[in-house]
C-alpha cells in the first residue's frame, strides 16, 4: 500500500475490494487464506468469510461489504451447484457489476459450463498468487471503466 | 577442501533448506552427531525408545497394510470399490464419507445440496451402512473410517451393522479418526466446541477398551495439520501434544493408560523433501516413547509404541503436468516406508481434479507393491539407520517438537493453545511463507515455476452421478417412514439425557446411547441436532 497523501491533485484510486469465501460445507481452507493474504497485500481490502458458509451468506456480506469480486474456493465437488446458485443470487440482489471468479479442485470439463453461468474464472491448484493478483486487478480495472 | 572448491565453482544456491526451511550444510559427518548414543537414542528395533521401528523384524515379518482410502457416490458404488480393491490386493478398508456425513448433517439437509456423496460416500443411517459393508469380511479385513465430529455415531452405526450379521464386536478390527482437536487446528469439521467435542473422545476410548478391544479408537492426525501448510516439524509437534492432550483427558477421566494408550495410533502425512520425512517418523517415535514414559510410566509397553498410518501429501500434487504426480507419490511411499509406518495410503494421479478413477487408484496402489516386493528396501529393518544426515534430522526435530512443547505448556495445554489460535496461526504463517517461497522461486514445483508447459490434453477423470443426491434422499425418507417411531423417539431422547449428564459428570456414558440410536436408524443428522442442542455450536474465527 501507498503511504501519505497523494501530492497530485488526480483522484484517489479506490482499493480493489474483493470477498475471499468458502461456501458449502468443505473445510479446505489453507489456499483460500493463501490467496487472501496475497491479495491483501497487494494492498486489496479482503474479507475472508471463514468456512462453511451458505451461497445466500456470501452474497450477502458481498453486499453488504460493497466489493468488486467474489472469489470462491471450493474443493468439494460442489462447485456444479454453488456457483451457478451464487451466480443466481448475485443478479437476483443487483449485484451484475460484481466479478464472480474461484479456484480449487475443479475438472477441466466442469470449467466452461460454470463459465456459462457468470464464473468469470477458474483459477486450478497451483495457478501463483502473482497471476491471480494480476488478474483481478485488470478484471476489476475494466468492470470500473465499463461502469464509470 | 570445500572452501577453495566453492570458489572455484559457486553452489547452485547460496542456501540450501529442506521443503519446512530447516537449513541443510554441504556435509554431515560424526561430528554432527555429537552427544549421540546409539543404544539410547536408537536402540533396538522393538524396543525403547523404538526409533528404529515398533517390531524387531518389521517388514521381513508382515509389510505395511496397503490401506487405499475410497468412497464416493452411494453406499452401493463404494461398496464395489471395496471389493474391487480387495481382488487387487490391498490388505486393509479405509472409509472417505462425503461433506454433509462428515459434518453431521442427513442427505436432505439444505446445506447438503451439491455436496451428497461428492467427496466420499453418503452415510445418514443404519440403512447406508449396511449396504457399505456388505459382504465385506469384518473380522478379517480391518476397516479404517475417517470420521471426527460424528465419529461416535458413525463408528455406532458400524458396529450395529456388524452386529446384526452375527459378528460379536470384540472381532471387529478398524480405525476411527475421532481426532477431535486437529478439527479445530486444520481440518474444520466439526460438530460441537472444542471441550465437549475432547469428552466425546475419550468416552470412545472408554467404551472401545472394555468392548472392542481391537478398536484403534483414535488416529491423532498430523495430516490434515500438514495438508493446511504446516512444516514437518509444526505437523510432528502439534500431532504429538495432541496426543499427549487426549492422554491427559483420558487419564482425568478415571482411564489407565496402560489400557487405553495401546489403542491410538497415529497418522502422518509425507511430502516431497525425502530426508526430511523419515526423519520425522522416527522422532515421532522416538518422542512418544520418551514423552509417554516420562509422564506415565506405563507397565505396558504397547503404551510407548507409535503405530502409524500414512498418506503420500496431496497438497504436493499438480494439477499442471499430472503424470508428474505419480514420480512426487512413488518418492513420497518410499520415504514413508524407510520411515517404518505400519500402513500406507498412495495418492492418485488425477486428485487435483476429482476424485480418482478405478485406473489411478490401481496405479497408486501398485506403485506401494512395486516398493514392497522389488525395491529391496523391506527386506532389511531400518536400513537408514545410521545415517549422519538422517540422525541429525531425527534429532533436530526433537530439539523442535521440545520448544513447541513449552510453548504450548505456557498456554495450558493443547486445548487452551487451540482456543487462543495459537497453532491455527502458525500454520498459517508458515502456508504462507511457502507459497511466497514458490512465488519468488526459492522452491522449484515441476510443472508450475519450472519446466511448465503451455498445452496440456485433460486427463481422464471420475463423474460422480448427480442421482446419487437423489437416491441417497429418497433412501433416507424410506429409512425414516420404515423404522420403529417408538424406539426411535426413545433412543434420541436417551442420547440427549445422556449428553446432559455427560456436561457435568465425566464419567458419564454415551457410547451405548449411540449405539441404541444406531439399531433405532436414527440418522447422523438427528443425533448430531441432539448434542448441538446440549453442547452448543462452534463457529471458524477465520484467522488468515
Amino acid at each position: 500500500m501507498s503511504t501519505g497523501t497523494p501530492a497530485t491533485s488526480e483522484p484517489v484510486k479506490r482499493p480493489i475490494r474483493v470477498v475471499v469465501a468458502k461456501a458449502g460445507l468443505d473445510g479446505h481452507d489453507r489456499g483460500a487464506k493463501v490467496v487472501a493474504r496475497a491479495l491483501r497485500d497487494a494492498g486489496m481490502e479482503v474479507i475472508y468469510t471463514g468456512v462453511h458458509q451458505t451461497p445466500e451468506q456470501v452474497v450477502e456480506t458481498a453486499l453488504q461489504e460493497d466489493v468488486d469480486a467474489i472469489g470462491v474456493s471450493l474443493l468439494s465437488g460442489a462447485h456444479n451447484f454453488i456457483f451457478p446458485r451464487i451466480a443466481e443470487l448475485m443478479r437476483e440482489k443487483g449485484l451484475d457489476d460484481v466479478l464472480l471468479f474461484g479456484g480449487g479442485i475443479i475438472p477441466e470439463a466442469d470449467v466452461p459450463g460454470l463459465k456459462q453461468v457468470g464464473v468469470d474464472r477458474v483459477f486450478p491448484p497451483g495457478a501463483s498468487l502473482d497471476e491471480i493478483v494480476r488478474y483481478l486487478d485488470e478484471a476489476v480495472g475494466k468492470r470500473r471503466g465499463a461502469v464509470a | 577442501m570445500y572452501e577453495p572448491a566453492v570458489r572455484r565453482r559457486a553452489e547452485r544456491r547460496e542456501r540450501f533448506t529442506t521443503l519446512s526451511g530447516e537449513p541443510v550444510a554441504p556435509l554431515y559427518t560424526a561430528d554432527d552427531l555429537a552427544g549421540f548414543d546409539a543404544a539410547r537414542d536408537l536402540g533396538q528395533p522393538g524396543e525403547h525408545p523404538y526409533t528404529r521401528g515398533i517390531h524387531p523384524t518389521m517388514y521381513r515379518g508382515r509389510l505395511w497394510t496397503m490401506r487405499q482410502f475410497a468412497g464416493f457416490g452411494s453406499a452401493e458404488d463404494t461398496n464395489a470399490r471395496f471389493r474391487y480393491l480387495l481382488k487387487h490386493g490391498v490388505t486393509g478398508l479405509s472409509t472417505a464419507f462425503d461433506m454433509p456425513t462428515l459434518m453431521g448433517r442427513d442427505a436432505d439437509d439444505p446445506l447438503s445440496r451439491g455436496e451428497v456423496g461428492r467427496e466420499g460416500v453418503a452415510v445418514s443411517s443404519l440403512a447406508d451402512m449396511e449396504v457399505l459393508f456388505d459382504g465385506i469380511p469384518v473380522d478379517e479385513v480391518t476397516t479404517s473410517m475417517t470420521i471426527n465430529g460424528p465419529a461416535s455415531i458413525v463408528w455406532a452405526m458400524y458396529l450395529a451393522a456388524a452386529e446384526k450379521r452375527g459378528y460379536p464386536l470384540a472381532a471387529l478390527g478398524g480405525t476411527i479418526q475421532n481426532d477431535a482437536l486437529k478439527e479445530y487446528i486444520a481440518q474444520r469439521e466439526w460438530i460441537v466446541p472444542e471441550r465437549a467435542a475432547m469428552d466425546l473422545v475419550v468416552d470412545t476410548f472408554r467404551f472401545g477398551v472394555r468392548e472392542v478391544p481391537r478398536w484403534n479408537t483414535i488416529s491423532v492426525s498430523g495430516y490434515h495439520i500438514r495438508e493446511a501448510g504446516a512444516t514437518a516439524l509444526q505437523e510432528l509437534a502439534f500431532t504429538l501434544i495432541d496426543g499427549l492432550e487426549y492422554v491427559k483427558w483420558g487419564v482425568a477421566a478415571g482411564l489407565d493408560p496402560n489400557e487405553f494408550v495401546p489403542r491410538m495410533s497415529f497418522f502422518f502425512d509425507v511430502h516431497n523433501d525425502f530426508f526430511e520425512e523419515i526423519a520425522k517418523f522416527r522422532a515421532a517415535r522416538r518422542i512418544w516413547a520418551r514423552e509417554m514414559e516420562r509422564r506415565y510410566h506405563p507397565t505396558n509397553p504397547r503404551a510407548l509404541q507409535l503405530r502409524t498410518h500414512a498418506q503420500t501429501a496431496g497438497v504436493s500434487l499438480t494439477a499442471q503436468q499430472p503424470y508428474n504426480n505419480v514420480v512426487r507419490v512413488a518418492l513420497q511411499a518410499l520415504a514413508a516406508v524407510l520411515g517404518g509406518t505400519q500402513s500406507l495410503h498412495t495418492n492418485s494421479l488425477d486428485e487435483t481434479y476429482a476424485l480418482p478413477t478405478e485406473e489411478a487408484v490401481t496405479l497408486a496402489l501398485r506403485t506401494q507393491q512395486i516398493i514392497a516386493h522389488e525395491s529391496g528396501v523391506a527386506d532389511t529393518v531400518d536400513p537408514l539407520g545410521g545415517s549422519y544426515y538422517l540422525e541429525h534430522l531425527t534429532r533436530r526435530m526433537e530439539e523442535g517438537f521440545e520448544r513447541y512443547l513449552r510453548e504450548i505448556e505456557s498456554f495450558g495445554g493443547m486445548v487452551e493453545a487451540v482456543e487462543r489460535g495459537y497453532p491455527q496461526r502458525e500454520i498459517t504463517e508458515s502456508s504462507f511463507r511457502f507459497s511466497e517461497q514458490v512465488e519468488r522461486g526459492e522452491k522449484l514445483v515441476v510443472g508450475i515455476n519450472a519446466y511448465a508447459s503451455e498445452e496440456e490434453p485433460p486427463i481422464p477423470t471420475l463423474r460422480i452421478d448427480p442421482e446419487v443426491e437423489r437416491k441417497q434422499v429418497a433412501r433416507l425418507v424410506e429409512t425414516r417412514r420404515r423404522r420403529d417411531a417408538g424406539r426411535w423417539r426413545e433412543a434420541i431422547a436417551r442420547l440427549r439425557e445422556a449428553a446432559a449428564r455427560a456436561k457435568t459428570d465425566r464419567r458419564a456414558e454415551l457410547m451405548p446411547a449411540f449405539l441404541d440410536c444406531a439399531r433405532a436408524y436414527a440418522s447422523v443428522g438427528e443425533q448430531v441436532a441432539a448434542l448441538k442442542e446440549v453442547f452448543g455450536v462452534y463457529r471458524d474465527p477465520g484467522y488468515f
